[in-house]
């Protein structure tokens, strides 16, 4: 099949990869974006957006929309839903495919992949997500009326969520693998002073079990070594976010040990011509509005790269 | 009451049951504007083009008219949005709780409905 050239692709399409479509096919350059889902990234997963500069009040859906339709309007290429299965980003013309087959070079890459919920990887977790099992109290809270749950994490999410669970449930459970909470003092005081949420600290969840429907889970005192079953109908899992770079473990790309892409000021990363951008890399913020500097930073450093090797493809031409 | 997506929308019960008894393949998602069903809106939404030989539809999870998909007996073990039900022939041949992925809603339309 025909390799199809690009001045610039850039793989991930939430925020940061978003706006350095727009900048870059605003700039005449030939951009393809890729995505593993759908546009919009963890932004869509937004119920109201307050602080985006300009806009009073957006829910992530419609952000995500307008950013996807204003990044077509310039003449930037988009391909959602794809899986890339090769890689080559160390030569000077770098290239990927597609599980559908489709190869594509281009002279720059931004990677702009994001980053996802992380799960706690136990037997029986994947069994239950939607018998028992979630990661959005918002969503699946009313569905634990006067039922028993666990909350798993101790950051501020984890902690203000168990205090949202007592609305419904009738008594929350908060396990932590730490003997000391990471959120904010105000959000673990509240939570000490419910009298519904009792507190497991030094534990983790072992397994998850039941039938068709998560019934109860094993977990385990890290101090003691202790394991136990818990009866209860539901759990809530909130223990942070991890870097979508799966695909880039073990090549040339230099990541930290979490995991998260290494660039320098540029934002250019230990390759030359591979640019990174928005929630995968390693860095202390992550907002829409940091994702959207990010990828305009690594577009407008990608173009000035792809400026400067014109001249010399042309001369060898 | 229906949900603000580009999709097509079931809007009562009698309306879904028209659906299911005028098209051979129908794939609902019956759920909210929320972070798990959001994601599913979405690649429904790009599967159209692909699958023409599937109606896709979504319903709104709090209308009362949602009976119809929340108390199938395939959704009783159900906890967690979006509810996805596939109708073959009138008859639910897979039924899904809370997100999906692109891959995982493929292999079931693969699957059930074919390519």
């Amino acid at each position: 099949m025909e390799t199809v050239h690009y001045d610039s692709i850039i793989i991930g399409a939430g925020p940061a990869g978003l706006t350095a479509g727009i900048y870059l096919s605003r700039a005449k350059a030939k951009t393809l974006i890729l995505d593993s889902g759908v546009a919009g990234g963890q932004m869509i997963l937004t119920h109201e957006i307050a602080n985006y500069p300009g806009i009073e009040s957006i829910s992530g859906y419609a952000l995500s929309n307008n950013m996807r339709t204003q990044t077509k309007k310039f003449g930037c290429d988009m391909l959602s839903g794809v899986s890339i299965t090769q890689i080559d980003f160390e030569s000077e013309l770098k290239s990927l495919s597609l599980s559908n087959g489709k190869s594509f070079s281009a002279d720059t890459i931004i990677l702009a992949t994001g980053g996802r919920s992380r799960t706690l990887g136990v037997t029986g977790e994947a069994n239950y997500k939607g018998r028992g099992i979630s990661y959005c109290a918002t969503c699946d809270g009313d569905f634990f009326q006067d039922k028993e749950i666990a909350v798993v994490g101790g950051g501020n999410t984890a902690l203000e969520e168990a205090v949202s669970l007592t609305k419904y449930a009738s008594k929350v459970t908060l396990i932590h693998q730490f003997d000391h909470f990471q959120g904010f003092k105000h959000a673990e005081d509240e939570a000490r002073s419910n009298e519904k949420i009792q507190i497991k600290l030094n534990s983790r969840i072992v397994s998850f079990n039941g039938d068709d429907k998560l019934n109860s889970i094993k977990v385990e005192n890290l101090l003691t070594h202790e394991q136990y079953d818990i009866e209860l109908d539901g759990v809530f899992i909130f223990i942070g976010y991890e870097a979508n770079t799966d695909f880039l473990q073990g090549r040339c790309i230099h990541l930290n040990e979490r995991q998260e892409i290494v660039t320098d000021e540029k934002l250019q990363t230990n390759i030359r011509g591979v640019f990174a951008a928005g929630d995968a890399l390693a860095k202390r913020y992550r907002q829409i509005t940091t994702a959207v500097s990010d990828g305009t930073i690594a577009a407008l450093n990608a173009m000035e790269y792809i400026n400067q090797r014109k001249p010399k493809e042309a001369a060898h031409s | 009451m229906v949900l603000p997506t580009p999709l097509k929308h079931v809007e009562t019960a009698d309306h879904l049951n028209k659906i299911i008894s005028e098209n051979e393949n129908v794939m609902v998602c019956c759920g909210r504007m929320g972070p798990m069903c959001i994601p599913v809106y979405g690649i429904m939404e790009e599967l159209q083009e692909e699958y023409k030989h599937v109606d896709f539809r979504d319903m709104l999870f709090d209308s009362p008219e949602a009976h119809i998909i929340r108390n199938l007996p395939e959704c009783s073990s159900f906890m967690g949005l979006p509810f996805t039900v596939y109708y073959k022939n009138g008859k639910v041949v897979a039924a899904t709780s809370s997100i999906q992925n692109r891959d995982q809603i493929t292999s079931i339309l693969d699957k059930e409905f074919g390519k």
